[in-house]
């Protein structure tokens, strides 16, 4: 049996907008999904480090030198509106 | 109000001053023109691929050690998803479940009373861009659009976390100055907190007093002072207070100062609550931390402002002075060197910490700024140790080194403040007291003790104050009893 899952919670938090039959439909696929990683959890995996990266590299830093910028105009050149050098977007309530 | 005990936790969230941004080689600059310090990486387009600034790992390091933190063998970088304009993203690079650093500790002071405040965690992640809110007379609710400037999109942040240990508003202030004071003495950010460079967050609550239960608590931003740290505190447990006394209950939520006001208000009531989704940065490896590179930070870490007041009280200097004199660059610089050049600790932190500070007020203008050297006071000292001035007249020769009129020993002889060394003159100015008060006199040999000090009064006004008052109380004790 799939997993059921709160669809039109996921697909708010990713603001997608899904119709009636899409919530549906994703809805089953993900729950089969989420079904597949509950059997993957009843695997024993005692003694199995957690992989969270397939290259076994750490520190990959860089030193702290500055390289430079992208010129003012290749920074809006994707902006929908631009304004004094600034992106400008639609109002949005909330905090910064 | 004594029947409730606040309960308090402040998120302080850190610049980093690395010359490069965290996670590519944008410059960290302030006061830039909009936009013109950002790249693919900050500005999140696609594909762009991070890679941490080592600088700002050794920075953090830094702070967690000075606060006294367990240091991470192994660390990682989380993603936080959530929407707003000024994350480009979608996502903010943060820290989640294994911060680099956790479980530390920072003692305060407040009226003579130490109190261990935890640190839950210190942890590594990237600042957002700035939203300016147009139209609508500047109120975000009411704004017609907004611009975004993504200059500080990426620079390093780190964000301290304290355990709900803060019970008091003066105990928040107290913490936040310790530890803008610690992460200043390291070097490793300028901690401003009206540009932003330092920024408090107060999760506030109360409960009856003597209970283990928490209350529901509100979150408190825009605070941009030390002062304003202490005054939001203040109101917001009054206000839950009053709240609750009046039968209403506290809601959880976040609150936005106003400074002008002086009072807090509802930003938004959330309706559902904030689901982050962190999952692990793909585009990041762990941060491994050794144990050499750990020892190495330690014992590279400078004197600590703690250690630095334990020092001064040592020689001698009170606890409130050594306070004053760690809080401030200048007036603790000007101490050392007076120390180095061998003068004296209480005389001189006193003078730093009372006229010194006193004068600065009123005249706004900073001691850094004033004529004043170490040399004039380690003088001044010296003036004072071989009587050639009172200790009154000398915080008054300070006062006329501080505004410019010359060195100690100009300032005494031009204002005519040098003591009387000349026995002769004292002598003279005690008989004609005695002389002038037989009554007095009577009363000290019939072993009335009382009216020496009346005496002694009398000959400092007669001498203009510039006589030694121990040395005329020594004489007016020799004149009548002997």
């Amino acid at each position: 049996m799939p997993v059921e899952i709160d669809i039109a919670k996921v697909a708010s938090l990713a603001r997608i907008a899904l119709s009636p039959e899409e919530l549906r439909r994703y809805g089953d696929q993900l729950g089969a999904i989420l079904e597949h990683a509950e059997r993957v959890q009843q695997l024993p995996t005692a003694g199995i480090p957690p992989t969270s990266h397939p290259v076994p590299m750490t520190n990959a830093f860089r030193d702290d030198v500055v390289t430079g910028s992208l010129p003012l105009a290749d920074v809006l050149a994707g902006a929908p509106e631009a304004e004094d050098g600034y992106f400008r977007v639609p109002p949005v309530l909330g905090d910064s | 109000m004594s029947d409730y005990e606040a309960v308090i936790g402040i998120e302080t969230h850190v610049e980093l001053m690395t010359r490069s941004k965290m996670f590519c080689g944008c410059p960290v600059a302030f006061g830039e023109a909009p936009n013109t310090t950002t790249c693919p990486v900050c500005l999140g387009l696609p594909g762009a691929m991070p890679v941490p600034n080592a600088e700002a790992i050794e920075g953090i390091l830094k702070i967690g050690t000075a606060l006294d933190c367990h240091v991470a063998d192994t660390s990682y970088f989380h993603r936080k998803n959530y929407f707003y304009p000024d994350l480009p993203k979608n996502y903010q690079i943060s820290q989640y479940d294994v911060p680099i650093c956790h479980d530390g500790s920072i003692s305060i002071d407040v009226d003579g009373a130490a109190t261990r405040i935890g640190i839950t965690r210190v942890h590594m992640e990237e600042d957002t861009g700035k939203s300016i809110h147009m139209g609508g007379g500047g109120r975000i609710h009411d704004a017609e659009y907004s611009l975004l400037d993504f200059n500080r999109s990426g620079v390093p942040l780190v964000e301290i976390v304290t355990e709900p240990d803060i019970r008091s508003a003066e105990q928040a202030r107290v913490y936040g100055a310790e530890l803008q004071r610690i992460v200043r003495t390291l070097g490793v950010s300028d901690a401003r907190l009206e540009e932003g460079s330092m920024r408090f967050d107060a999760n506030i609550s109360v409960r009856p007093t003597g209970s283990e239960v928490l209350g529901t608590r509100a979150e408190i931003k825009n605070v941009n002072s030390l002062r304003s740290l202490q005054r939001a505190v203040a109101f917001e447990i009054a206000r839950q207070i009053e709240l609750i006394e009046s039968g209403g209950t506290v809601v959880q939520e976040t609150r936005h100062w106003n400074e002008e006001s002086g009072t807090t208000t509802s930003m938004r009531s959330k309706e559902e609550s904030e689901d982050y989704r962190y999952f692990q940065e793909p585009d990041l490896v762990p941060i491994e931390v050794s144990a050499e590179w750990r020892d190495a930070v330690v014992a590279a870490l400078p004197e600590l402002p703690a250690a630095q007041r334990a020092r001064y009280q040592a020689l001698g200097v009170d606890a409130r002075v050594a306070g004053v004199l760690v809080a401030t660059d200048e007036l603790g610089a000007l101490f050392e060197e007076a120390m180095a050049a061998g003068g004296d600790p209480r005389l001189i932190g006193n003078w730093l910490s009372g006229e010194a500070v006193a004068w600065s007020r009123a005249e706004g203008v900073e001691v850094g700024a004033s004529p004043v050297t170490a040399s004039h006071l380690v003088e001044l000292a010296a003036m004072v140790a071989d009587a050639t001035l009172s200790a009154s007249a000398a915080k008054q020769v300070l006062t006329g080194v501080l505004g410019g009129e010359g060195s100690p020993a100009e300032v005494a002889e031009a204002r005519d403040l040098v003591q009387i060394s000349d026995q002769g003159v004292i002598a003279a100015a005690v008989d004609e007291v005695l002389a002038a008060h037989p009554d007095a006199v009577d009363g000290i040999r019939g072993g009335d003790m009382k009216p020496i000090g009346f005496l002694v009064g009398q000959v400092m006004r007669a001498t203009g104050g510039k006589a030694d008052p121990k040395q005329v109380q020594q004489l007016i004790r020799d004149k009548t009893t002997g």
